[in-house]
C-alpha cells in the first residue's frame, strides 16, 4: 500500500511493521511525531505494544534496556539533547548486547537553541557501540527500521536510524508500506539466547574484573566487523521480498567519475541533482552516499573510491580541533590503499541550507586544486 | 515431666540468598535482601543500580542470589524496573514480581527523578530503598539521607552534616501510590509481613528499609541489630505503612520512647557531637514523631478545626 507520509511517520510505520513490543520515549522537536503516531497505534491496538511514557530520555533508554533484557523487541526515537542525555546508557545498551532500535532526528546541539539539522548529535555517539544508518528518503527510513532489527538481533548490537531534521523528518513523500505478512517472514519474533527470567536466573552486568572485561569488548568488535556483510546480505533478501535493495553505501554515476562527492543523509539527494547538472556540462562527477556509518564499510568504500581521481567529502558536522568526521573516516579508509587527494568540506551546520549550488562550489574547488592544502574547506561561512 | 517447648518459625525456611556474598560483617543491607526474598519468592527479578549491593551480589560470572539480577545504571533503578516489567509481560510472563533495589543515594538523590516518574505512572513494580545513610560503595560520602550531625568523608567532623535527612517517605506519599512501608532489619517478621502484603498489591509500592552499616557508621558489627532496634525504639526510624498516600498505619509504638543518645553513642560517626547538638537531634525526632502520630490518627479520631 502506498501512502504519502512524513519521515517521522516512516519511522513509526517501520516500528509498527517490526511489531515492536515495548516503546519508551520522551518528546523533543523534531522527533515528536514519531512517538505521537506510535502512541496512537498502541492506544488503538493496531500495535500490540506497551508504551512507557517516561520523564526523560535517560529513563527512556533505561526502560528499553530493561525491557530488551527481559526479551522484548524495543524501540524509541529522540534527537540532539535527548540523545546526549542518553549517552551513558548508549554504552550500556551495546555493552549489554541488546538489539534496541532507535530513530534519531539529526538536530544541532545547543547552545544556542537550534532545532535545525546537523550531524553532531549522532556523530558524538559514534564510539558507543551502536550501528548507525543515515537515511536519504522516507522509504529508506521505513525499510531501515525493519532491516535494522534483523541485523541487530542477529548480532545483539543496537542500531540507530538517522534522519535529517525537517528535510527528512517533516518532508512528505510517497512511501510503500509493505505487507505485514511479508515483513513477518523477513523478521521473525525476537527470541534472544539469554534473557532476564526467573526460569533461568543469572546476574547481568555485574562487577567484571580485568580478567573478563577485555574479552567482552573484543567480542562486540568482532560482531561489529561482521555487520557490513550482513547488511548487504539482509539488504538483498529485502530486495527479493520488497523490491528495494538496502546496502551499506549507495553509489551514483561512479563508474567513470573523476571526482566523487561523498555525502550522507539527505545531502545525498541534493548532490545527485548537482551531479546531473554538472554532467550536462561535461564534468565526470559521481556521488557516494554512506548509509552505514558504524560499523564503517571500509572494504566497499575503498573499492569504489579508488577508481576516482579525487574525492570530495562533505560533512554537516565537525570534530572540534580535528576535521569533518566523515572526512576522517574516508581518509582512514584509503590510507595505505590509495594516494588520491581527499578534500574535506564543512557545510550546513545548524540547518544552513545545502543546495545544488553548494555542491557545484565544492566541485569547482576540487577541480581547481591538485593537492590538499587545507584540511577543512568551509562552505558558506559568512565573512 | 515437662513437655519440651518448640520454637515457632515465623519466617519461611527457604533461602534465596546464599553464603559467599561480598558484604562486610554485620551488614544490614544483606539481611534486608534475605528477608525481602523470603517474602517475594523465587519468581522475582531484581534491578540493582550501582550501590553496595552491586558488589555484595558477587563479581561476574557469580551471583549470591537465586533470582535473576539486572545490574543497572546508578540513576535508573525505577526506570529499569518499569522496562523489565513491560518486557516480561510482552514476552508472556505476567506473574514475576519486579523489584528495584537501590541504596539511599540511588533513591534520595540521583535516582529520584526516575523514581518519581515511575511512581507517577503507578508502574507495577516494588521499589526498595535500603538506607545506610550515605554513599557507602564509594567510601562513605554524604547523601541527602545522611542525618543531621553525622560524620562522612565529605562532611568532616569540623563541618559535619548540618541539614536534616530528606523525608523520602513524605515525597513518595505525595505521589499517592497504593502502598508505602518503612521496615527494619531488626523486625524481620514485620518486614516479611508487609512485603508479603505488598506483593499482592498492583501498582508502585515503595519500601524504605533501615539497614545499619558498621563500616560507614563506625559501629561494631555485632551492634547492627541493636542499632536498628534502637532506631525504632527511639522513634528515629518509626515503622509504619501508608496506603494511597493518605491512610497511615503505625506498626510499632514503643512502650517507652528511648533517648536518642543511646543510639548515637554506639556509632563513631556521631562521636564528635556535643550535648547541645544531641538535644537538637532529640527535638527534631520528637517533632517528627508527633507529626507521624497525628498522621496515624484515624479520620474519626482527628480533631476538627
Ligand atoms: C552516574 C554515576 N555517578 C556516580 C557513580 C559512582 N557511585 C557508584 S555507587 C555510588 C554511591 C551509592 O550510594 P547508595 O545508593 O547510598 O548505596 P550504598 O553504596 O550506600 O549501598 C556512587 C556515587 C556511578 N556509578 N554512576
Ligand atoms: S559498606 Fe556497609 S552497606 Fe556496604 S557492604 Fe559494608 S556494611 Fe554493608
Ligand atoms: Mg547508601
Amino acid at each position: 500500500m502506498k501512502k504519502v507520509i512524513m519521515g517521522n511517520h516512516a519511522l513509526s510505520y517501520g516500528a509498527m511493521l517490526a511489531r515492536v513490543q515495548v516503546i519508551s520515549a520522551y518528546p523533543i522537536t523534531p522527533q515528536t511525531q514519531v512517538v505521537e503516531l506510535l502512541s496512537e497505534m498502541c492506544a488503538s491496538k493496531v500495535l500490540d505494544a506497551q508504551f512507557i511514557k517516561v520523564e526523560s530520555e535517560h529513563s527512556a533508554m533505561a526502560a528499553l534496556i530493561g525491557a530488551s533484557l527481559a526479551g522484548a523487541r524495543t524501540f524509541t526515537a529522540t534527537s540532539a539533547q535527548g540523545l546526549a542525555l542518553m549517552h551513558e546508557l548508549l554504552h550500556w545498551a551495546s555493552g549489554a548486547r541488546l538489539p534496541i532500535v532507535m530513530g534519531n532526528i539529526n538536530r544541532a546541539m545547543a547552545p544556542g537553541w537550534s532545532i535545525w539539522s546537523d550531524q553532531n548529535d549522532s556523530l558524538s555517539q559514534r564510539d558507543t557501540g551502536w550501528m548507525q544508518f543515515y537515511c536519504a528518503n522516507n522509504q529508506e527510513v521505513l525499510d531501515s527500521v525493519i532491516q535494522a532489527f534483523k541485523v541487530a538481533e542477529r548480532f545483539y548490537i543496537p542500531a540507530m536510524i538517522i534522519l535529517d531534521a525537517f528535510s527528512l523528518s517533516h518532508t512528505y513523500e510517497v512511501v510503500d508500506i509493505p505487507d505485514q505478512a511479508l515483513v513477518d517472514t523477513y523478521l521473525p519474533p525476537f527470541q534472544p539466547a539469554f534473557r532476564l527470567t526467573p526460569d533461568d536466573p543469572h546476574a547481568f552486568g555485574g562487577l567484571t574484573s580485568p580478567d573478563h572485561y577485555f574479552e567482552l569488548r573484543y567480542k562486540l568488535q568482532k560482531a561489529m566487523e561482521k555487520v557490513p556483510e550482513a547488511v548487504e546480505e539482509t539488504g538483498r533478501e529485502y530486495e527479493k521480498l520488497f523490491g528495494r535493495y538496502l546496502g551499506t553505501v549507495d553509489g551514483y554515476c561512479l563508474d567513470d567519475a573523476d571526482i566523487i562527492l561523498v555525502t550522507s543523509g539527505t545531502a545525498g539527494s541534493t548532490a545527485r541533482v548537482a551531479v546531473d547538472n554538472l554532467r550536462k556540462k561535461g564534468k565526470a562527477i559521481g556521488n557516494l552516499r554512506i548509509r552505514l556509518f558504524r560499523p564503517f564499510p571500509f572494504k566497499i568504500v575503498r573499492q569504489l573510491l579508488r577508481r576516482a581521481k579525487k574525492v570530495a567529502v562533505v560533512d554537516r558536522n565537525i570534530s572540534y580541533g580535528h576535521h569533518g568526521i566523515f572526512y576522517q573516516e574516508i581518509k582512514s579508509a584509503l590510507y595505505g590503499f590509495s594516494s588520491i587527494p581527499v578534500f574535506g568540506f564543512i557545510a550546513g551546520l545548524g540547518g544552513r541550507d545545502i543546495t545544488p549550488e553548494t555542491f557545484e562550489e565544492i566541485v569547482d574547488y576540487t577541480l581547481s586544486h591538485e593537492t590538499v592544502d587545507s584540511e577543512i574547506i568551509w562552505i558558506g561561512v559568512k565573512k | 515431666m515437662k513437655k519440651p517447648r518448640t520454637m515457632k518459625l515465623s519466617l519461611p525456611l527457604e533461602e534465596y540468598m546464599n553464603p559467599g556474598h561480598l558484604a562486610c560483617q554485620g551488614c544490614g543491607a544483606t539481611l534486608a535482601m534475605r528477608y525481602v526474598l523470603k517474602a517475594l519468592g523465587q519468581r522475582t527479578v531484581l534491578c540493582i543500580p550501582a550501590c553496595c549491593w552491586s558488589v555484595i551480589d558477587g563479581p561476574f560470572p557469580y551471583s549470591s542470589l537465586d533470582v535473576p539480577v539486572f545490574h543497572c545504571a546508578f540513576e535508573t533503578a525505577a526506570a529499569s524496573a518499569s522496562g523489565v516489567k513491560a518486557g516480561l509481560e510482552m514476552a508472556g510472563d505476567k506473574e514475576t514480581t519486579v523489584v528495584a533495589w537501590a541504596g539511599d543515594g540511588g533513591t534520595f538523590d540521583i535516582g529520584l527523578q526516575a523514581l518519581s516518574g515511575a511512581a507517577e505512572r503507578n508502574d507495577n513494580i516494588i521499589y526498595v530503598c535500603y538506607d545506610n545513610e550515605a554513599y557507602m560503595n564509594t567510601g562513605i560520602q554524604r547523601s541527602s539521607a545522611t542525618p543531621y550531625g553525622a560524620w562522612t568523608t565529605t562532611t568532616p567532623v569540623k563541618h559535619f552534616k548540618d541539614q536534616p535527612k530528606k523525608d523520602i517517605v513524605a515525597i513518595m506519599a505525595a505521589h499517592r501510590i497504593p502502598y508505602i512501608a518503612t521496615a527494619s532489619v531488626a523486625y524481620p517478621e514485620d518486614l516479611f509481613k508487609k512485603m508479603k502484603k505488598a506483593k499482592d498489591i498492583k501498582g508502585t509500592r515503595f519500601f524504605h528499609i533501615f539497614a545499619p552499616c558498621p563500616s560507614g557508621w563506625k559501629s561494631r558489627p555485632e551492634d547492627t541489630i541493636k542499632l536498628a532496634r534502637l532506631a525504632v525504639q527511639t522513634c528515629y526510624f518509626p515503622l509504619y505503612e501508608i496506603e494511597w498516600g493518605e491512610k497511615y498505619i503505625l506498626n510499632i509504638k514503643p512502650r517507652e520512647k528511648k533517648p536518642i543518645v543511646d543510639y548515637l553513642r554506639l556509632q563513631g560517626r556521631f562521636n564528635h557531637l556535643t550535648e547541645k547538638e544531641i538535644n537538637l537531634i532529640q527535638e527534631e525526632i520528637d517533632r517528627n514523631w508527633h507529626r507521624l502520630l497525628r498522621l496515624c490518627l484515624q479520620p474519626e479520631e482527628k480533631p476538627t478545626a
